[in-house]
């Protein structure tokens, strides 16, 4: 009995989207601390730091063990939300002919399928765009630097451990390298490798921040982008503010004394974090 | 507060029996007094019909001072029509105007099938009751002192605010996945307060719950619609603490 | 016909537990073969399934509403009386018996009400154990309060939902057996006729409400707990089904139908304010704690309030007659109801009533003073010395929405005023009926193996039921009393064996069901259910109302007559009878309300003498109380059915003896 409700039943139901829903936002607000680093006030350092993060975020083991966490989150609570939706509307096969819903519930709260299903479109395009560049495109730009050398621009790599290695001294491959004379060349995408020894001597960031700021100062669909991300965001600012203190009243977290609490802390952290969001493209495509 | 009389049309919902096909009928009522309750202008209406030899509006009512839960009506899209913390028997014309057109719907819910008109079978909350809304003591007498048990008064107070639930069923009718959690946190969450109830606390839960979801009612999304069209404004911290008796149930 | 009360020997306090000592019983594994049939869900119906399903008899319950749970037990608001003593005051099982015993005026049966007060502290313990949440004072411990005709604080109360939270402990008690199969619950189905077989309750008739369809249910004893017959007068505190027709039905096939002239009016309702009105507003009895009732002094300021162009709180506290305390210094605002609800028409009859209304019938219950001295208090506890008047007022009224919230936002829905500023306007309503079916000490009507409980039985109140004891009499029935003397009659039943439903006896009586369904579908008439009802509440209240006398009485028979002849000629109601049918309904009870308001008229008429709820004129001192006649009236007027002529029924005459207490004349100065 105890096993199968936990599992089956309604209440259970929420208890997931509850769980999902309160992970999710704390997923956020890691991804919102690196977002953050794009506004830097000097370009240099701000790329820095967000490559730096990029990084951390793609080779960090427990990272990456909750990252697998948070994609099961965001399947889980679309799947079971779409489940409860279904079968809410099945509990009122003949709906009213006149009903005056405003007069009781918030419009989020009535709109959290819709919400979050813009949600989810929302993350499979982010994800496309920047997740999945990161992870498989091959032709991933490295971070590099422009530095002014007795009077010549000239670019340099810049490896993890803080070394500058002028681009022009690297060959892409081994081949190439051979054929150029190069000293070092690139081997999976950010190794770099002496090319006489063949060991590998540092490690490259991959320039997301490029990837980031060209998609949003694309001259014909940034400012599209722009406001679609910012939208986005707008939406998810309504989903939190409803799923956010509800996904405590599921969990049955609720005291007279601390609940109100709960209901503006839910309120504030909606807000402040989407309008963080959506701060960046903005700066990016305006200011940058 | 003088009174007045008023002329409103109706829209209501007419079904002849549980299996015929409903539709919205249009009625002109003239003369109303604002002085008469929701109830007493259907009853004018009805005479009206009477008089008129159509078939009268059948609709649940009995007490008729907001305590026996049987008036049920969705008036103008919300239950028990639009003032807060009274049942349709309680609301008064006076809160119409003059040429108003007035839409009167039964509840609408799987677990509440219309049977003529706007009464609909609210059975279901029975059968959940049965489930586990009980303390299992025999009705011999022979129990200790009724004040052998001191129960703390905020406890008893909560208690009894979770049990002024009249069992109408607009939680039900008003939330917008026809959910029951206000009606099954409030009977868990009666009995969960009281030392007399906290013995088979966690059977209680389990069963009712379990009932709950046979019976066909949709699930909780928090909306909060419940506790606002409550006549006795049975609070949504009833939900909370029958979710935590039940995930507490539930891993024992 | 022979009335036998069959009250056991011996002293008063030991007559109940030697007769549950020597009542027969039933073995658990003969239970399951026999079946009990219950009508009704209130606190009488629900206890007694519930515990006669628990004890492992074959129980079907029945009631009219959709659900067990509202039954009109749950509109009970002001408490439940118990003698347990714990406030200290000096309060017993005898002072309890006496307190019923006087405030029903001398005419209840000792036997019963001193069992009553026996089983009454049981019962707190019963509904506690069930998870009844009463208010508790800050210790933990149970909270009482007073109510009319007593001078101790016994009545044990939940805010004003007493009865919701009784009424849903013993309904959690029946569903728990309704969950065990032990009972079979028909919701919307009412009882149009008992069947009798040699003589015996065998089972009933009943109407499906939603298919019309009418059922044969048998069993081996009948119990009837379908409440009081207020609806006799159209405009009551009743809910709109509480009906008669199950009291009434069995009236009919030979149970003896006691003391039907004693109703109850009670002072505290809210007035009537219009013709389309269905239905009065009880504001419960506990208000009277924190209320004073007055009318203006002087007849030219209760005009000018009629008028509108005075307001209650205008008129200077020299030129306010508290009536009540004024005639009543000792019981002051707490004398029983009959006596304050005659105080108020008194005063309304002299032209003082305050409602602008037809009939002028209000007076004034101010909580004024009440939100003063406990507004000071709070602020003296709270560590303020010298409050300011509006932090008294406030304090005041917050103490008076604690006690009182839910009573006065009612209230303020109904009437549009708001009771924390003005007076409460109340006048009396009928609202309880202490006559009913004659029960002997084991609860069985004349008709053996007919029970009746609760307010459907005439047995413990008297002329007159003080506050908060119906909840207590209708839980002792069902729970306490039944279960043994039901099963005294049912053990000579063991071997009778499943009582087959297709004999002449059902077949006769569901018979007369169908025709009398049939002639009310075809009678074709032009007018509707509720006017006849209207018409007969108006002759009833008139004339069978607070004040009686001979001559109004004797024209209400005639007039009661000859408007059943109408109703039955002129009546119209639509619909068949194979579908849900609710005029169909109202006139199947109509019809019973008719004839019984018939016989209350002529019951009334008999008792040449003044006693509690009944109030003949020619019977009063020079200062307006009731004169009873003991030496010619002091028994139970026992009416027997002799045809469809009510002139015709016959009156027997338990006499009431007062072995244990000194019969006096009631005074609460």
């Amino acid at each position: 009995m105890a096993n199968s409700a936990i599992l089956k039943s309604s209440l259970a139901k929420k208890y997931w989207m509850a769980l999902t829903g309160l992970f999710l936002c704390l997923f956020l607000i890691g991804h919102l601390i690196g977002n953050l680093q794009l506004l830097s006030t000097e370009k240099y350092e701000a790329a820095m730091r967000f490559n730096q993060y990029a990084l951390f975020m793609t080779s960090n083991p427990a990272v990456k063990a909750l990252s697998y966490v948070t994609y099961l989150s965001i399947l889980f609570h679309a799947i079971d939300g779409i489940w409860l939706t279904v079968q809410n509307r099945k509990a009122r096969p003949i709906g009213y002919v006149k009903n005056n819903r405003s007069a009781n519930t918030t419009w989020a709260s009535r709109n959290m399928a819709l919400l979050g299903s813009l949600v989810l479109i929302f993350i499979v395009s982010h994800m496309a765009t920047f997740w999945g560049r990161m992870h498989y495109d091959a032709n991933m730009p490295l971070y590099k630097v422009e530095l002014s050398a007795m009077g010549q621009k000239q670019s340099f790599y810049r490896t993890t451990t803080q070394q500058f290695i002028p681009v022009d001294q690297v060959a892409p491959s081994l081949e190439e390298a051979h054929k150029t004379g190069k000293g070092k060349y690139i081997k999976n995408r950010t190794e770099l490798y002496d090319a006489n020894a063949q060991i590998k001597i540092a490690e490259l960031y991959k320039d997301l921040y490029k990837i980031t700021v060209d998609f949003f100062k694309q001259p014909t669909y940034g400012l599209l982008y722009v406001i679609l991300y910012v939208i986005s965001m707008a939406v998810l600012a309504f989903h939190l503010s409803h799923g956010f203190a509800s996904s405590f009243q599921s969990m049955g977290w609720s005291h007279p004394k601390y609940s109100p609490f709960i209901d503006k802390f839910g309120l504030v952290f909606s807000i402040v974090t989407c309008l963080l969001f959506a701060i960046i493209p903005v700066y990016v495509y305006f200011v940058l | 507060m003088a009174t007045k009389f008023i002329n409103i049309n109706l829209k209501v919902w007419r079904q002849k029996d549980a299996k015929a096909k409903g539709q919205m009928e249009t009625y002109k009522l003239d003369k109303v007094s604002t002085d008469s309750s929701f109830l007493e202008m259907l009853d004018q209406l009805n005479e009206q019909l009477i008089n008129e030899r159509k078939e009268p509006i059948a609709f649940d009512h009995d007490c008729r001072e907001g305590i026996c839960g049987a008036c049920s009506l969705y008036i103008n899209g919300r239950a028990h029509g639009p003032d807060r913390f009274i049942t349709t028997c309680q609301l008064h014309m006076r809160s119409f105007k003059d040429g108003e057109t007035i839409f009167i719907e039964p509840w609408r819910s799987k677990a509440f099938p219309v049977i003529k008109d706007l009464v609909v079978d609210r059975s279901s909350f029975d059968r959940i009751q049965q489930a586990g809304g009980f303390v299992s003591v025999n009705t011999s007498g022979n129990t200790i002192d009724a004040n052998a048990t001191p129960i703390n008064k905020a406890d008893a107070d909560r208690s009894f605010e979770a049990a002024a639930c009249i069992g109408c069923g607009a939680c039900v009718a008003s939330c917008k996945n026809g959910s029951a959690m206000l009606f099954v946190g409030a009977k868990v969450s009666q009995y969960a307060l009281l030392p007399q109830g906290k013995i088979e606390a966690h059977d209680r839960v389990l069963n009712m719950v379990r009932q709950m979801d046979e019976e066909g009612f949709g699930n909780c999304t928090n909306t909060g619609a419940c506790e606002i069209e409550c006549p006795k404004g049975i609070s949504l911290e009833n939900i909370a603490r029958m979710n935590r008796e039940y995930l507490t149930a539930s891993m024992s | 016909m022979k009335l036998d009360s069959k009250i056991p020997e011996g002293h008063i306090s030991e007559k109940w537990t030697n007769h549950k000592n020597h009542l027969k019983l039933v073995a658990p594994n003969n239970r399951p073969k026999i079946d009990v049939i219950v009508v009704g869900t209130g606190l009488a119906g629900a206890s007694a399934a519930a515990s006669l399903g628990e004890m492992g008899y074959n129980v079907k319950s029945f009631c009219f509403q959709d659900s067990p749970r509202r039954a009109h037990s749950i509109a009970a608001q002001g408490g439940i009386n118990a003698a347990k003593n714990y406030q200290n005051d000096g309060d017993s099982i005898y002072r309890l018996f006496y307190d019923t015993i006087k405030g029903g005026d001398y005419r209840a049966r000792e036997a019963n009400v001193h069992r009553l007060a026996e089983v009454s502290g049981n019962i707190i313990d019963q509904c506690v154990a069930q998870g009844v949440p009463f208010a508790r004072d800050y210790g933990g411990m149970l909270d009482n309060r007073s109510f009319g005709g007593t001078q101790v604080q016994r009545t044990f109360y939940a805010a004003g939902q007493t009865g919701q939270q009784l009424l849903l402990g013993a309904y959690s008690a029946l569903s728990r057996q309704i969950g065990q199969g032990n009972v079979q619950q028909f919701n919307r189905h009412e009882m149009l006729d008992i069947v009798k077989v040699d003589g015996k309750a065998r089972g009933i008739i009943a109407r499906n409400l939603v298919t019309g369809e009418i059922e044969r249910h048998s069993a081996h004893a009948v119990i009837i707990a379908s409440g009081g017959y207020g609806n006799v007068y159209f405009l009551s505190t009743n809910a709109m089904g509480s009906n008669v027709s199950a009291g009434w039905k069995i009236h009919k096939k030979g149970a003896a139908f006691a003391n039907p002239c004693y109703v109850q009016i009670h002072p505290t309702c809210i007035p009537v304010h219009g013709t389309n009105q269905s239905k009065l507003t009880l504001m419960s009895e506990s208000l009277r704690n924190s209320g004073r009732i007055w009318v203006p002094k002087k007849k030219e300021d209760a005009e000018a309030i009629r008028a509108g162009k005075l307001k209650p709180t205008q008129i200077a506290e020299e030129d306010r007659d508290y009536y009540l305390e004024r005639r009543y210094p000792a019981f002051g605002n707490l004398v029983p109801r009959d006596v304050a609800s005659r105080a108020a028409k008194e005063r309304c009859d002299e032209g003082y009533g305050i409602e602008a209304n037809d009939t002028n019938e209000g007076v004034y219950l101010d909580f004024a003073s009440e939100i003063t001295s406990k507004g000071r208090q709070a602020a003296l506890v709270a560590g303020d010395h010298n409050p300011s008047e509006a932090k008294i007022q406030e304090l005041g009224k917050k103490w008076i929405e604690e006690k009182y919230g839910n009573l006065f936002q009612m209230y303020q829905k109904i009437t549009d005023e708001n009771p924390y500023e003005t007076p409460m306007k109340i006048y009396p309503a009928v609202h309880y009926t202490m006559g009913g079916v004659w029960v002997d000490y084991n609860l069985q009507s004349t008709i053996p193996g007919c029970f009746v409980a609760g307010e459907a039985n005439f047995s413990d109140h008297g002329a007159n039921r003080l506050g908060a004891s119906a909840l207590m009499q209708g839980l002792a029935d069902g729970y306490f009393v039944l279960p043994y003397t039901v099963s005294d009659y049912l053990a000579n039943e063991i071997r009778t064996g499943k009582i087959s439903t297709q004999s002449a006896e059902f077949d006769e009586a569901e018979r007369e069901v169908r025709a009398q369904i049939d002639k009310f579908l075809n009678n074709n008439g032009t007018k509707s259910v509720d006017y006849f009802h209207k018409q007969l509440g108006n002759i009833m209240w008139n004339k069978v109302g607070m004040g009686r006398n001979a001559q109004g009485l004797s024209e209400a028979v005639k007039e009661i007559d000859a408007l059943r002849a109408e109703f039955h000629r002129d009546v119209y109601v639509p619909g068949s009878a194979n579908e849900m049918n609710t005029e169909l309904e109202k006139a199947l009870r109509v019809a019973d309300f008719m004839e019984l308001g018939q016989l209350m008229a002529m019951d009334a008429l008999q008792r040449n003498e003044s006693c509690g709820g009944h109030f003949r004129e020619e019977y009063q001192d020079s200062e307006g109380e009731t004169l009873r006649d003991d030496e010619n009236f002091k028994f139970v007027g026992a009416w027997e059915y002799n045809g469809p002529d009510i002139n015709q029924e016959i009156l027997n005459k338990e006499d009431l003896n007062y072995e244990f207490i000194k019969i006096a004349a009631r005074n609460y100065k």
